[in-house]
C-alpha cells in the first residue's frame, strides 16, 4: 500500500502512552486513572460497559479532550490538540460529508489534511476505496450507501491520510450482525496490508477477541482499566484460546457488583 | 440501538396507481388549466358586467398592455431597478446576517449580540424604517438598499445561525478532526452542513426584501421620485390606468414564481442531491 507503512505487522515499540489518565468532564470523573501502552502496528481494544469511559478514553487519545491528570503520549511527546496524524472513525453512519461523493470525500481530506490535490490525490483515494472495497461507490453520495458501505468510506478517508494511529469509536456498533461480521474480517485484512495502528472501542466481547492483540477491560465506577489482557494468540474464534479468553472477559465484564448495579438501574 | 438493513437505495419504489382521473395529468397541465379557467371567468366578468374598465381591467387588456410596455421598455427598465435595488439590499443583508451568523457561532458574545439585535430589530417591519432612511439618505435608492438590508439581515442571520447549531457533533469531530478551523470550516463545512437553513433564509429574505422594496418603491412614487415597479404601479393610478396597474401585479407575480423555480432548481443541485432534503 503506498503511503501506508507496509511490513509483516511485528508489534513494536510503544506509540501511545497513557499514564495515570483521569479525564473530568460536566462536573464528573469520566475516567479515573488509566495506564495503558499501545504498541506500534497493534490493534488495541478498549472494551466495558456503557459510562465506562472508554469513549472518553479514546476521544482523549484523539485530542478532542483533555486529561486532567496523567498524560498521554504519542511517540515520547504529549498529545495535542486533535489533527489528522490521529484519525477518528466514529459509530455515526453520517460521519462522511454528504455533498462530496464517497471518492470526493477522501480527495477533499487529503487536500485539506495532506495537502495532496489534483490527480495525485484522486488516485490515492481510489486505491484507498479499492483496499476497503468500495471502489464502484466511488461517484455515489454518501446518502445513496447502505450503512456497511458508509463505515467502508469512513476508514477509507481515515486511512487515506497515513495516521500514526486510527482510532475507531463502535464503527460497527450500529450495523446488522453479518455486515458486522464482514467488516472485522475485512478490518483484519486492512490491517494486514497497511500494519496500521488501531485503537478501537466495542462493547462486543467476540470482536474483542477476534480483533483485539490487546484488550483494555474497563469497569464503571470507578471508571478505569481493570485489565489489559494478551489477545494476540486467538485469531480463530473456533479455537479454545479464543473461547477460554472470551469467558475471561466475561468474568471481568459480569460481576456481582455490576451485576447489583444492573438491578438497580433496572429499579431505578 | 438502530439495525441498519443494507438496500439497494438506487432501486425506484414502484409508483403506487392513481385513482383520481385529474391527478393523472402532469402537474403543470392542471396548474395551466386552473389558470385559464380563471382567466376565463375574469374575462367573463369584464366583459359581461359592462364593468368600467377604470376599475378593473380585463386579462386581454392587461395581456395588451403588458406586451407595449415590455416593447416600449417601461417594465423592462422598471423591473430592471426593482430587481437592481433588492439584490444589493439582499446581498448585503446575507452578508451579515451570515457574518451575525458565523460570529455567533465562535463566541458567546457574538450570540447574545445576535440575539438581542434579533429580538429587537426582528419585529420592525423595515417599511417602517423607511422615514428615518429618507431622513438619512433622502429620497434616494440608497434609501431603500437601507431598509431592504434591514428586512433581509434577520431571516438569513436566524435560519444560518439554527443550521448550524443543528450540524451533529461528528460532522463537527470530523472537520476538527481533519485540522480545520475558522473561516476554512465555516466555508468547506458549516455552510453546506446548514445549506438547508440557508436556502430557507434567502428564500424568506427574498419574500420580506419584495415587499419591502415594492412598498418603498410605492411611497417614493408618491413622493415623485422615479424608478421601480412600485413607481411604475403608482404612475398608472395618476392616469387611472387600471390595465397598467393590474400589468405591474402580473409582472411582480411571475417575477415571484420565476424566483421560486430558480429556488427549487438550486436546491435540487445542493441539498436534494446530497439526500439534506426529499
Amino acid at each position: 500500500m503506498r503511503g501506508v507503512s507496509a511490513g509483516p505487522p511485528a508489534l513494536g515499540e510503544p506509540l501511545v502512552t497513557g499514564t495515570g489518565v483521569a479525564i473530568a468532564y460536566d462536573g464528573f470523573r469520566a475516567v479515573e486513572s488509566a495506564d495503558f501502552v499501545v504498541r506500534r502496528g497493534e490493534k488495541f481494544v478498549l472494551i466495558g460497559p456503557s459510562g465506562c469511559g472508554k469513549t472518553t478514553l479514546l476521544k482523549a487519545i484523539a485530542g478532542f479532550l483533555t486529561p486532567s491528570q496523567g498524560t498521554i503520549t504519542l511517540d515520547g511527546k504529549p498529545i495535542g490538540e486533535t489533527g489528522p496524524d490521529r484519525t477518528v472513525v466514529f459509530q455515526d453512519f453520517d460521519q462522511l460529508f454528504p455533498w462530496w461523493t464517497v471518492l470526493g470525500n477522501v480527495v477533499y481530506a487529503l487536500g485539506v489534511a495532506k495537502g495532496v490535490h489534483g490527480s495525485a490525490a484522486r488516485d490515492r483515494a481510489r486505491a484507498m476505496l479499492a483496499l476497503v472495497g468500495i471502489e464502484r461507490a466511488a461517484d455515489k453520495y454518501p446518502h445513496q450507501l447502505s450503512g456497511g458501505m458508509k463505515q467502508r468510506g469512513a476508514i477509507a478517508r481515515a486511512l487515506a491520510l497515513e495516521p500514526r494511529i486510527l482510532l475507531m469509536d463502535e464503527p460497527f456498533g450500529a450495523l446488522d450482525a453479518i455486515t458486522r461480521s464482514q467488516l472485522q474480517l475485512d478490518l483484519n485484512r486492512i490491517w494486514r496490508q497497511t500494519g496500521v495502528t488501531i485503537v478501537l472501542v466495542t462493547h462486543s466481547i467476540q470482536e474483542a477477541v477476534f480483533l483485539g492483540h490487546h484488550v483494555a477491560v474497563m469497569s464503571n465506577s470507578p471508571a478505569r482499566i481493570v485489565e489489559i489482557v494478551d489477545t494476540s494468540a486467538a485469531d480463530d474464534m473456533d479455537s479454545p484460546e479464543f473461547v477460554r479468553l472470551s469467558h475471561h472477559l466475561r468474568s471481568l465484564l459480569i460481576t456481582p457488583e455490576s451485576e447489583a448495579r444492573a438491578l438497580q438501574g433496572a429499579v431505578e | 440501538m438502530t439495525q441498519f438493513v443494507a438496500t439497494d437505495t438506487d432501486a425506484p419504489m414502484p409508483e403506487p396507481r392513481i385513482r383520481d382521473p385529474w391527478l393523472r395529468l402532469p402537474t403543470a397541465l392542471r396548474y395551466a388549466i386552473v389558470l385559464v379557467v380563471l382567466l376565463a371567468l375574469w374575462q367573463a366578468y369584464v366583459t359581461f358586467s359592462h364593468v368600467s374598465n377604470l376599475l378593473v381591467g380585463s386579462p386581454l387588456d392587461v395581456a395588451r398592455q403588458l406586451g407595449a410596455d415590455v416593447a416600449n421598455g417601461k417594465i423592462p427598465a422598471a423591473t430592471l431597478h426593482t430587481l437592481q435595488t433588492l439584490l444589493t439590499g439582499l446581498a448585503i443583508g446575507a452578508l451579515i446576517g451570515f457574518a451575525l451568523a458565523s460570529l455567533a457561532v465562535f463566541s458567546s458574545i457574538g450570540r447574545d449580540l445576535l440575539a438581542v439585535l434579533t429580538a429587537v430589530l426582528n419585529p420592525l417591519p423595515a417599511i417602517a424604517i423607511l422615514p428615518l432612511a429618507i431622513i438619512w439618505f433622502g429620497l434616494s435608492d440608497r434609501s431603500i438598499i437601507f431598509i431592504v438590508t434591514l428586512a433581509t439581515i434577520w431571516p438569513v442571520a436566524i435560519n444560518t445561525d439554527t443550521g448550524f447549531r443543528t450540524i451533529s457533533a461528528t460532522t463537527q469531530m470530523v472537520a476538527k478532526n481533519l485540522g480545520l478551523r475558522g473561516p476554512r470550516l465555516v466555508i468547506d463545512v458549516l455552510l453546506p452542513a446548514a445549506m438547508p437553513y440557508i436556502l430557507t433564509g434567502l428564500k424568506t429574505a427574498w419574500a420580506f426584501g419584495w415587499r419591502t422594496v415594492v412598498a418603498a418603491e410605492l411611497v417614493f412614487g408618491v413622493a415623485g421620485s422615479q424608478g421601480g415597479l412600485g413607481w411604475y404601479i403608482n404612475t398608472a393610478r395618476y392616469y387611472l390606468q387600471t390595465s397598467q396597474i393590474f400589468a405591474g401585479l402580473v409582472v411582480i407575480s411571475v417575477l415571484g414564481i420565476v424566483v421560486e423555480a430558480i429556488f427549487s432548481a438550486i436546491e435540487a443541485r445542493t441539498v436534494v442531491r446530497w439526500g439534506m432534503k426529499r
